[in-house]
């Protein structure tokens, strides 16, 4: 087991690990989640004695690591990939950490054929690609058969058959009644390997708790609602009575409406009370990667902003607001680039006119087709929109405008 | 943990990276070569040298001549074993398996000074027969008073700089800065600070500058160090012990990387 208890590390004025505590407990895999540069690898060496905390302690099985007796043949740990001499072979890599623990030889050929490297083990690490270099990694957590082993972002680089041979690696471990500590920047490979979940942001623990706690508290269910895109009046009426009835309403970029805090049936009787024909009522949940994004959004240290195309592009009208990618499309990774029919954006011109969302033609609304309005500005938008990813809005560069866009179209009382 | 384990795991890596290989063999390969070459020259020109020079001539030490160069392999050696572990990362997977530094850094030190010593000793030896040999009639012999301690002493002094080396990068961690800060120091600066009048009695406390009395069997005309074969070679062990205390006070209260 590990325990961390106040754990604190500053490195000049920067405070890395904040008053840090969690229990890591046997037989379990233990996700160690949090974005970039949130502490997770000085955690880890805290733990294993490289870095020492300012204040706090970090004990395993009850010793500070450096106090652990016999500690190679305990915890066994891949902490960075590179972290090997490229001009050392992988066995002689290996060997060497072996000779330390008084681990005999035979024993690195076993973990180098539980890795897969056996057929490049007499060649430099050097020309090791960076999926080659965490499998000699973990043959090195793996060496002395360790109770506690701890993985930092075991899976960077690997393949997707490597990926599911390290998930089966971490059960496996776990189900031998070992404790397992990984750490991720990525939810969604969490979601399928661990069991709990650590979640940290800028140092600071956000969340510890089950996987499944995690789901259920942080994901609520909402309800999508969706109303005849011929009547955009009919939206308006229908968000302001479910507001009124407490409920929150959140746009939808296909032009629906996600509601949280009010079940469906009652979704259902304030449409009807307010004579609001719905297209769509129907139920969701949000992805445990929304789930996690919230969470962090606020201690995400390095943060894309969206493309601007400043005088690529024709300034939009006062008025109109640019189209936001709203969370949740289509639940699997929804901050993919959208498909072409609706990969388009508003184009200036068109917008005022069309609600205070923006027009985005949603599967429903066919005849709106794409707004190439004649005498619309934008070069792009003549009648082209299939085949506009280019202009589409930040799903469309790269995933992490995503998490950046979420604060802009939540307000601060959303549900969280 | 036992100590031959550190010990069996540090000739495994020393021995299996590429630079221990070649910053061995130019220490080998300059030292000899370019003590033979000043031998060769001093017995074409012995004749033509001022008697004094003719009187002072100590053919032990001119075939030591190579070692000015040499060391400097040693020195890259002794910078490479130990900040290998930190240009690479390897410190943090090191460190992890031995968490007692104490015994990773002296275990480190030990093997890799074991293995520079029997590397000195036999490229002394070398260079003092084959320089000789060049030497030719103004040749010295190994039974000479003091000559088996001068060839002796130079094995002990390469071995000594490269020990010193390797304290000096476990303090500065960073192979570029130690070797910056080593090489100048010990080709350049020890030399001026031991030959200018203003610095010179500082000059001689300084580890090469002490270290190098060993090697020398005919003491040069008024040489006024205060100090005698051993009792130089003392002042350098000394540098070498506070280099390594002081890398090993730095490893052991410093973050890992």
């Amino acid at each position: 087991m590990i325990e961390a208890v106040g754990l604190t590390k500053r490195y000049g004025d920067k405070t890395a690990v904040y008053n840090l505590s969690f229990q890591v407990r046997p037989g379990t895999v233990t996700g160690f989640l949090g974005p970039n540069g949130s502490g997770k690898s000085t955690t880890m060496r805290m733990i294993l004695g490289l870095d020492n905390p300012t204040s706090g302690t970090v004990t395993i099985g009850g010793y500070p690591y450096r106090k652990l007796p016999n500690a190679p043949r305990q915890v066994g740990a891949l902490l960075d990939a590179k972290a090997v001499h490229g001009g050392r072979s992988a066995r002689n890599h290996l060997l060497s950490l072996a000779q330390l623990s008084g681990i005999p030889a035979r024993r690195v050929d076993e973990v180098l054929g539980v890795v897969g490297l056996q057929d490049v083990a007499k060649k430099r690490s050097k020309g090791f690609s960076l999926g080659m270099g965490q499998r000699l990694g973990i043959a090195a957590a793996l060496l002395g058969d360790p109770q506690v082993l701890l993985f930092d972002e075991p899976v960077n680089g690997l393949d997707p058959e490597g990926i599911l041979w390290v998930r089966n690696l971490m059960k496996a471990l776990a189900a031998e009644g070992r404790t397992v500590f990984v750490s991720s920047h990525l939810m969604s490979e969490m979601a399928l390997t661990a069991d709990h979940l650590i979640v940290i942001g800028r140092g600071q623990l956000l969340s510890d708790m089950s996987v499944t706690d995690f789901i259920s508290a942080n994901s609520a269910d909402f309800a999508r609602v969706r109303t005849p895109d011929t009547e955009p009046q009919l939206r308006e009426k229908l968000t302001s009575a479910l507001t009124e009835a407490g409920g929150h309403v959140l746009p939808e970029q296909d032009g629906a409406l996600r509601v949280t805090g009010l079940p469906l049936p009652r979704i259902s009787d304030l449409a009807h009370a307010a004579d609001v024909r719905l297209w769509e009522l129907s139920p969701h949940q949000a992805s445990l990667e929304e789930a996690y994004m919230r969470m962090t959004q606020g201690a995400v240290d390095y943060r894309s902003t969206v493309d601007q195309k400043a005088g690529l592009q024709q300034p939009l009208p006062p008025g109109a607001q640019p189209p936001m990618p709203v969370p949740g499309q289509g639940q699997a990774g929804w901050y993919a680039p959208p498909p072409p029919q609706q990969g388009g954006r508003p184009v200036p011109g068109q917008a005022p006119a069309a609600g205070p969302y923006g027009a985005q033609p949603g599967p429903y609304g066919a005849p709106q087709g794409h707004p190439g309005a004649p005498g619309a500005p934008n070069p792009y938008a003549q009648g082209q929109a299939p085949a506009m990813p280019a202009a589409a809005p930040a799903p469309a560069v790269a995933p992490a405008p995503a998490p950046a866009d979420l604060t802009k179209t939540q307000p601060e009382d959303d549900a969280r | 943990m036992a100590a031959g384990q550190v010990i069996r795991s540090e000739w495994t890596k020393i021995r299996s990276v590429a630079s221990t290989v070649w910053t061995l063999s130019v220490a080998v390969v300059v030292t000899i070569a370019l003590g033979m070459l000043i031998s060769a020259l001093s017995r074409s020109q012995f004749d033509s040298m001022p008697v004094r020079d003719r009187l002072s001539f100590d053919p032990t030490f001119v075939s030591f001549a190579g070692m000015t160069l040499g060391q400097l392999a040693m020195i890259v050696f002794g910078v490479l074993v130990v900040s290998n572990e930190y240009s690479t990362g390897m410190i943090l997977v090191s460190l992890a398996a031995v968490p007692r530094r104490a015994g990773f850094l002296f275990g480190k030190v030990a093997v890799a000074t074991a293995l520079a010593l029997v590397v000195a000793m036999a490229t002394s030896f070398a260079a003092f027969f084959l320089g000789q040999a060049v030497l030719g009639p103004y040749r010295a012999h190994l039974g000479d008073p003091g000559v088996l301690r001068a060839v002796v002493g130079g094995g002990l002094y390469m071995t000594l700089i490269a020990v010193f080396s390797m304290g000096v990068a476990a303090m500065l961690r960073s192979p570029m800065l130690s070797l910056g800060i080593l090489m100048p120091f010990f080709f350049l600066i020890s030399t001026i600070l031991g030959n200018v009048d203003a610095t010179r009695k500082i000059g001689r406390f300084l580890p090469d500058q002490a270290g190098s009395r060993i090697m020398q069997v005919v003491p040069r005309l008024g040489d006024e160090r205060p100090y005698g074969p051993w009792g130089g070679l003392g002042i350098m062990v000394l540098w070498v012990l506070a280099a390594l205390a002081g890398g090993y006070v730095l490893l052991k209260r410093r973050d890992a990387r």
